[in-house]
Parts: structure tokens; C-alpha cells; sequence
């Protein structure tokens, strides 16, 4: 008979802080149930037809039984409740601000990595021991969910918008990656593996570019200034006087739009700002920029994320790609049209 | 004091087919419901069947993946729509509602004869698309895979399950209109069975949940052919709001498939314990506290899906909430047992297995509803048995708990009491063998809809699937002796249980307009006295006393 753990290996940081709730809510449960099969056992066999027992018929029932037995279900419920909030917040929450940031693809039936300086990975994500990780994850088609048990870790990949999530991985070694949402056909081929190795090895790995076959030699922060390029995107943005917003500071900033809203620039802004320009406009610009839709893959969307978000004043990085068609006038230094107060 | 048409009753009064096929007598319903939901179930099983065959071993020998596929989504579909809602409702529902509150038939008999025909055009549908090919998206049809990307017959499934819809709905509204306005005079609303009041609860749900997921499915429909764009994100929209619209149903109808098995439970164990029911208001109340909850909750199917932080712990709480009433019902029913004078016949052990894996669903959804645990076990094989032993050990058991307590009533006759416990006894470790170690996958990371998994999993699913097919025997008995005693059981009198309820003060099987004259209730609900039930002798007709009404 082989062993049966209850639950896999605690390989993540979260795992410890679920696992302790689990045998909590484990034991609560035998001793509820316990209790419920030892009495009507016990019922059925002291009350059985025929027993001699002597009855006394006549209770209805007892409010101050029935009260107790519904106050402590709840005070039970509610103290469970409060524990499971906290680390959960914390899962879906932000991202430690050191975290390394690993983006996942989604698609029928593959889950695709693109590591920041451009290892690519399918089915297989490698990661350094005792790292916060921040995944940020999106699907080409339909949904799946990304799953780690080990890592006690699951978040949905839903189409059309960004959802994350962070742990650190904690003990080396391999572990089963899922695809738990129903995707169609190959739903469960859709499986990988996660390596956690030692931070050394990991180096090491990365240096030797990582997988075999889905090595690019370019950063995603390179690939999305190529793409940047190859779609001339700085005739709009960054030239003076400018005729759409600069994207310097661009990430992470709140703009006004000219609905009046404000929103949070964001990876879900930029990805909707490139592929339908029309639903958010920026105040005080014209909805003029053509849908990049069905032109970029949400790979090439993830880089150009990657390279706006790269863009800052004064790190050197800052203004428009020196390797444009057209001179480049540094973003920073073009005016900015009706748009007063916003930089943080 | 015999009556004149003692021997005219529901059934033997005509024998046409048009007779029954045109008949607005609820009872004769019930039982045109029970034959064409014991199909469904046959069908939704045999879909298990294979599942569960396939499963033995970790790789695609048996099946493919799209029949695998396929065949986890006719057990969905059949099961849920076709089989567990409607099961007590339609069946024990329609031949006891009117019976129990002294009517002659329910407010409106040809909208119930008209829901049977929507259930029969709605199975219709749903065979015949899968007959064509199937449907692979699951019972869920999540979008976009079921609006976009699926190639299956969506749409013909969806139809049925649409049309079947409105059976519930004609449901609901029947069942809540006669008990508002059919109850004989006396009989007041705490001096209704429990079972009615659940009734009652479940039909808030039929119609007030029931046009949503109508609705929502319709418009899953209008994706596929015209694409509406509500749910794909490529056209601007949220395949997320499909899983809100989804839900705010489908979790309600957790509630229809095991409010009506609580309420036949409520009505076995003050029998068979010959007990009032302790704290019968408490049990009545927590029905109507769980129908109105249960709208409240349906976010925590969502806890991975992305939706916000506040918006999960808000579902998680009420879902936390909802565990008071269940508590509640549990406790009550255990009580009731308390210096009782216990009588172990078929329906007390399918009642007290109800007790046992509705505890075992109940605390389990405890650690669906706490977020961090949910996290982890979403979408694994520790949800599919949680919600087995809810909605499967919980409205099986409870059908077949009823079935067989309401058998001499509806039919005339007794099945074989030896039988009966035995399949009860099957029944029950059948279903721990299959569904239990359901949760230890769920907990290793098994997720569900898997046709391919890692080895390492192999030795649980193997027991599970062993215990299937020991479940499958604990179906398969009631079934053959159930058909048996139609022609060889003995004759059953009036009330073979001793029990208390207007149903048991009419003929066994009743006349066509139930009572001779219209009674009058002038005791409490569960009026047992302190005494031995019925002897043998007593269960049958030659040994009831005459004008056996109390």
C-alpha cells in the first residue's frame, strides 16, 4: 500500500499558512461529526422499538438548546472566516516591490512563460529558491487556471484581462503545474512543471539560456522596443506638439480620461489602450489611434507592456527608442496639452 | 365503513394510454415524472459508468479525450438539470403536496401536466444533442469555451436545458399557489409537514433563480449564432459575468436538490422515532433562511477567478452563514431521536445515511467557503466529492428514503422490507467507497475534468471506481424489487407506518380526487403518541381498523 499524504509537499510560502487553517478546519469537522454519528448511534441503539427504556414523552423542543446550537456554528464560521481572509488578501494582493515578475500565457493547450530578459519556457517554468515571484497572468482564448499544489497556488487565466499572484517558492525540487479550469479537448494534458532550484543553479541555468529550444537573445523590455519601432508607434507618441500622450511615467501613473474618470495605468489599461484606443481616451486627446487588434499576440502585448513600462525620466532609458525612422525628441521634453498636476 | 369506490382509485380507474398521457391528475404526473426521470438517471449513471471506467487507469486507453470529455458533460447535464432537480420536487412533490394539505389536485393541473411535457421536450433536446455528437463543455458552459471555441452541440443542449427550465418554473408557481390557497381548513401553516414547508422553499428558488440561468444560457446561445458579444472579450465582454450570472442559479439549486430531501428526512425521522420533530419552527424556518441565503452566495465559485479581494471575502462570510441553518436541521433531526422508540425499516436507515453524508457535504463546505483552503482545493476532485455528497447523498438518499416510505401509499403495495434495507446498507458504503477518496485527490491536487493524470494518483481512483460499481448494485436492487412488488408485493392498508399526515387517512393507492370529503385538521404536525408502531399484521389491509382516520 503505497503512503497517502493528505496534502503535497509545503513548497511555497503560502503553503504553511493554508495547511494550518486545513487541519484546524479537519479537526473541527471529525469532532462535529463525531458527535453527530456518536449520537444518533447512540439514539438508535438505546431508543431502538423495543428496548426497554423507560420514555417521557412530551419536549417540543428548547429555545435556549436550539439558540446555543445555532450561536456556536456561526462564532465557529465567523473566527474560521477572519483566519482564511487574511492570507488570501495577501496572495491576490501586491507583490513584494523586489519580486521578480514571470508572465503566463494561457492557450489551448500550453501554458507559455516569457521570463523579463527573454528566457521563454513552455510547460516548464524554472524559478530561484526563496524568491518572490509575481506572475501576471492572461489567456489567449478561453479560460484555464493555473494551479501549483504544491505551492498551495491557483489563480484563473481569464482572456481579455491580467490576473496576478505571488509566492516565493521555498524547497527545491519539481512540482506538478495544472491547468484546473476546464479548457476543451486537451484540458488535461495541459500540465507542466514547475523546477524550483537552489539561487546558484538557477543562475547557472539562466545563464545558459535557460530552455533549449525558446531562447531570444532580446529582453522583453527589447522586444517591446523593436515592436515599438516596427510599429512606428513614436510618430504619435512622444513628438511635439504631441498628438497623442507621452508614455514616459506613463506605468503605474493615474490619467484622466476625457470621460471624466480616472484610471490607473496599469497592465490592463495599456494592453486595452493598444488594443481598443477608442474605450479609454486621455483627456484632453483625440480618440484618433487605429486598434492594434488582431496585430499583436499577447506575447508581443506583454512586451510592449514590458517596454512602456521600462520608460522613465532620467534612467537613461526615458524618450522614444533611438532606433525610430523619424528623429526622436525625448517625451519628457514635449509639451503636455491640458494635462497639468498628474505625475505622482 | 367501507367506502363505495374503494377499489377505483388513481391508477386502475382507466387504463388508456390517452388517459395518461392527457391526464391533469397529480398523481398520475408524479408517476409519469418518476419513469421519465428514472430514464434520466439510467442514462446520467451510465455516462458515470464510463467516467468512472476510465479513470482506472492514468492514461487515454479506454477512451479518448473527447468522448471523456464528452461523457463528463451528459453526467452534468443529465444529472443536474434532468435528474436532481426535479426528483423530489416533480415526483414526490406532485403526488404528496396535494395529499398532504388535503386538496383534491394542485392550484393548476394543466400547467402541471404542461411541465411534464417541457421536461419530456427539454430531455428530448438534450438525448438528441447527445445522440448528434454530444456536448463537451461541461454542465457549467463556461464561456467563452462554450460560446466560441467549443464545436460540440452547445446550442441544441442548451435549448433543452432552457425549455426544461420552464418545467421548474410551472413547478414552483404551482406548488406555491396550493399551498397558500389549497390547505384543508385547520390546517394552519405550523401545522404543515415539514415537508411541505421545504417545498415551499424550493420553489422560491425555482422561480426566482430559474429565469436567470434561462436567461443566461439564451444569451450563450445568441454568442454562438450571432455573435452578441456579452461574454467574449473580444467583442468587449466579460466571460467572468457569464460564471456571476451562472451561479447566482446554480448554487441556489444546490439547495433545490437537497431542500426537498431535508424535508422528506424531516418527515422519516419523527416517524420512525414515533417523536414530534424537535424544534419543528427552527427546522421549518431554516428551510425559507436556506432558500434566501442561498442567493447570497454564489461569488465563492469564484475565489480564483480574478474577482476582487472585498468581493470574496464578503461571499465567503455569507457562505459561512449559511452553515447556521444546515447546523440547525442536523441537530434537530438528531434530537428528534432523543427517547424516541426507534424502528429501523428502509426509510429510517436511507434517513439517517441522509443525516451521515449531508454532515460529512456540510462540514466540507466549510473548507470551500474558508478562502486560503478554497484556494488550494478549487477546481479539484475535493469539490466534485463535496458536492457529491451534498446534492448526490443528499437528494439520493433522500428520493430513495421517500420513495420507499411513500411506495405502499403511492402504489398499493409493500416492497420487501429485507430487500430494501440491504440496497439502504449498499447504498451507503457504495457511496463513502466512491466519493471519499474523492477527497484526498482533491487535497494531493487532482483537478476535476481530468482524463489523463499523474500516476501517483492511480491507487485512490481505482477505490473510487470500485466503489462505484458497488453504488451501481445499491441502484440496481430497489429498481428490480421495486418493479417486482407492483404485481408481488403485499397489499399495503392505508398507513402501514402508523404515521400521522393527511396522506395516510386516504386510500393506499389514493382515489382520483384523493379524499372522499374534504378533511378537517384539528391535530398538530406530527402528532405521534408514545407508542409501538404497526405489527406486521397491522400493515396490511385485512387488520386496519375501520374508519382508520383519526
Amino acid at each position: 500500500m503505497p503512503r497517502i499524504p493528505l496534502l503535497p509537499p509545503q513548497a511555497s510560502n503560502f503553503a504553511q499558512s493554508f495547511d494550518e487553517l486545513f487541519y484546524v478546519l479537519l479537526l473541527l469537522s471529525v469532532f462535529f461529526a463525531g458527535l453527530v454519528f456518536s449520537l444518533i448511534l447512540f439514539f438508535a441503539l438505546r431508543y431502538r422499538r423495543g428496548s426497554r427504556y423507560n420514555r417521557r414523552m412530551g419536549h417540543r423542543g428548547q429555545l435556549a438548546l436550539e439558540i446555543t446550537w445555532s450561536v456556536i456554528p456561526l462564532v465557529i464560521g465567523l473566527t474560521i472566516f477572519f483566519y482564511a481572509a487574511r492570507p488570501y488578501a495577501m496572495l491576490y494582493g501586491n507583490a513584494p516591490s523586489d519580486a521578480m515578475e514571470v508572465f503566463v500565457i494561457g492557450k489551448q493547450w500550453m501554458w507559455h512563460f516569457q521570463h523579463p530578459d527573454g528566457v521563454r519556457e513552455n510547460n516548464e517554468l524554472h524559478l530561484p529558491a526563496g524568491k518572490a515571484v509575481k506572475l501576471t497572468l492572461i489567456s489567449q482564448d478561453v479560460i484555464h487556471s493555473f494551479y501549483v499544489p504544491a505551492f498551495r497556488v491557483h489563480r484563473d487565466v481569464v482572456p481579455g484581462r491580467f490576473t496576478t499572484v505571488w509566492f516565493v517558492p521555498r524547497i527545491p525540487g519539481q512540482y506538478h503545474l495544472l491547468c484546473s479550469q476546464y479548457c476543451g479537448t486537451e484540458h488535461s494534458r495541459m500540465t507542466g512543471t514547475v523546477t524550483v532550484m537552489e539561487p546558484a543553479a538557477y543562475q547557472t541555468w539562466l545563464a545558459s539560456g535557460g530552455q533549449r529550444e525558446q531562447v531570444t537573445r532580446r529582453s522583453m523590455v527589447q522586444a517591446g522596443e523593436a515592436l515599438f519601432d516596427r510599429f512606428a508607434c513614436v510618430s504619435c507618441h512622444g513628438f511635439a506638439p504631441a498628438r497623442a500622450p507621452s508614455l514616459v511615467d506613463l506605468y503605474g501613473r493615474a490619467e484622466m480620461l476625457e470621460s471624466g474618470r480616472t484610471v490607473l495605468a496599469d497592465h490592463d489599461y495599456v494592453r486595452t489602450s493598444i488594443l481598443e484606443p477608442d474605450k479609454q481616451v486621455v483627456k484632453g486627446y483625440q480618440p484618433i489611434m487605429p486598434s492594434f487588434k488582431g496585430q499583436f499576440t499577447e506575447e508581443e502585448v506583454l512586451e510592449l507592456i514590458a517596454f512602456i513600462k521600462s520608460l522613465h525620466t532620467g534612467d537613461g532609458v526615458a524618450g522614444p527608442p533611438t532606433g525610430a525612422t523619424m528623429p526622436s525628441v525625448p517625451a519628457s521634453e514635449a509639451p503636455r496639452p491640458t494635462r497639468t498636476g498628474t505625475r505622482p | 365503513m367501507a367506502q363505495p369506490d374503494e377499489r377505483t382509485n388513481y391508477l386502475n380507474w382507466s387504463h388508456t394510454v390517452k388517459s395518461w398521457l392527457l391526464t391533469t391528475d397529480h398523481k398520475r404526473i408524479a408517476i409519469l415524472y418518476m419513469v421519465s426521470i428514472t430514464v434520466m438517471f439510467a442514462l446520467g449513471g451510465l455516462a458515470a459508468a464510463v467516467i468512472r471506467m476510465a479513470l482506472v487507469v492514468p492514461q487515454d486507453t479506454l477512451i479518448r479525450h473527447e468522448t471523456y470529455n464528452k461523457m463528463f458533460s451528459m453526467h452534468g447535464v443529465i444529472m443536474v438539470f434532468l435528474f436532481l432537480v426535479p426528483s423530489i420536487p416533480a415526483v414526490l412533490g406532485n403526488f404528496l403536496l396535494p395529499l398532504m394539505v388535503g386538496a383534491r389536485d394542485l392550484a393548476f393541473p394543466r400547467l402541471n401536466l404542461l411541465s411534464w411535457y417541457l421536461y419530456i421536450i427539454g430531455g428530448l433536446c438534450v438525448v438528441g444533442a447527445m445522440l448528434a455528437g454530444g456536448v463537451d463543455t461541461g454542465w457549467t458552459f463556461y464561456t467563452p469555451y462554450s460560446s466560441i471555441y467549443s464545436n460540440s452541440h452547445v446550442t441544441l443542449t442548451i435549448v433543452g436545458v432552457f425549455i426544461a427550465g420552464f418545467s421548474s418554473i410551472a413547478t414552483g408557481i404551482n406548488f406555491i399557489v396550493t399551498t397558500h390557497k389549497m390547505r384543508a381548513p385547520g390546517l394552519t401553516w405550523f401545522r404543515l409537514p415539514l415537508f411541505v414547508w421545504s417545498l415551499y422553499a424550493t420553489s422560491i428558488i425555482f422561480v426566482l433563480g430559474t429565469p436567470v440561468v434561462a436567461i443566461t444560457l439564451a444569451l450563450v446561445v445568441a454568442e454562438r449564432v450571432v455573435h452578441l458579444g456579452v461574454f467574449d472579450p473580444a467583442l468587449g465582454g466579460d466571460p467572468i459575468l457569464f460564471q456571476h450570472l451562472f451561479w447566482f442559479y446554480s448554487h441556489p439549486a444546490v439547495y433545490i436538490m437537497v431542500l426537498p430531501s431535508m424535508g422528506v428526512v424531516s418527515e422519516l425521522v419523527p416517524c420512525f422515532s414515533r417523536k414530534r420533530a424537535f424544534g419543528y419552527p427552527f427546522i421549518a424556518f431554516s428551510s425559507l433562511a436556506i432558500a434566501v441565503l442561498g442567493f447570497l452566495v454564489w461569488g465563492h465559485h469564484m475565489f480564483v477567478s480574478g474577482q476582487a479581494v472585498w468581493t470574496g471575502m464578503v461571499f465567503s462570510f455569507l457562505s459561512f452563514l449559511i452553515a447556521v441553518p444546515s447546523a440547525i436541521k442536523v441537530f434537530n433531526w438528531t434530537a428528534t431521536m432523543y427517547k424516541g422508540r426507534i424502528w429501523f425499516t428502509a426509510p429510517m436507515l436511507y434517513a439517517l445515511g441522509f443525516i451521515g453524508l449531508f454532515t460529512v457535504g456540510g462540514l466540507t463546505g466549510l473548507f470551500l467557503a474558508a478562502l486560503t483552503v478554497d484556494v488550494h482545493v478549487h477546481d479539484t476532485y475535493f469539490v466534485i466529492a463535496h458536492f457529491h455528497y451534498i446534492m448526490v447523498g443528499g437528494a439520493i438518499m433522500g428520493y430513495m428514503g421517500g420513495i420507499h416510505f411513500w411506495w405502499p401509499k403511492m402504489t398499493g403495495r409493500l416492497y420487501p422490507e429485507g430487500w430494501a434495507k440491504l440496497a439502504a446498507g449498499i447504498t451507503f458504503i457504495g457511496f463513502n467507497l466512491t466519493f471519499f477518496p474523492q477527497f484526498l485527490l482533491g487535497l494531493q491536487g487532482m483537478p476535476r475534468r481530468y482524463h489523463w493524470y499523474p500516476p501517483e494518483w492511480q491507487s485512490l481512483n481505482v477505490l473510487s471506481s470500485a466503489g462505484a460499481s458497488i453504488l451501481a448494485v445499491g441502484y440496481a436492487i430497489p429498481l428490480t424489487y421495486l418493479i417486482w412488488s407492483l404485481w408481488y408485493g403485499a397489499k399495503a392498508g392505508k398507513n402501514p407506518w402508523g404515521a400521522v399526515g393527511l396522506e395516510w387517512t386516504t386510500t393506499s393507492p389514493p382515489p382520483t380526487h384523493n379524499f372522499p370529503r374534504t378533511p378537517v385538521v384539528t391535530w398538530e404536525a406530527y402528532d405521534y403518541r408514545d407508542e409501538e408502531p404497526p405489527t406486521e399484521e397491522e400493515r396490511e389491509p385485512v387488520s386496519v381498523p375501520a374508519g382508520g382516520e383519526r
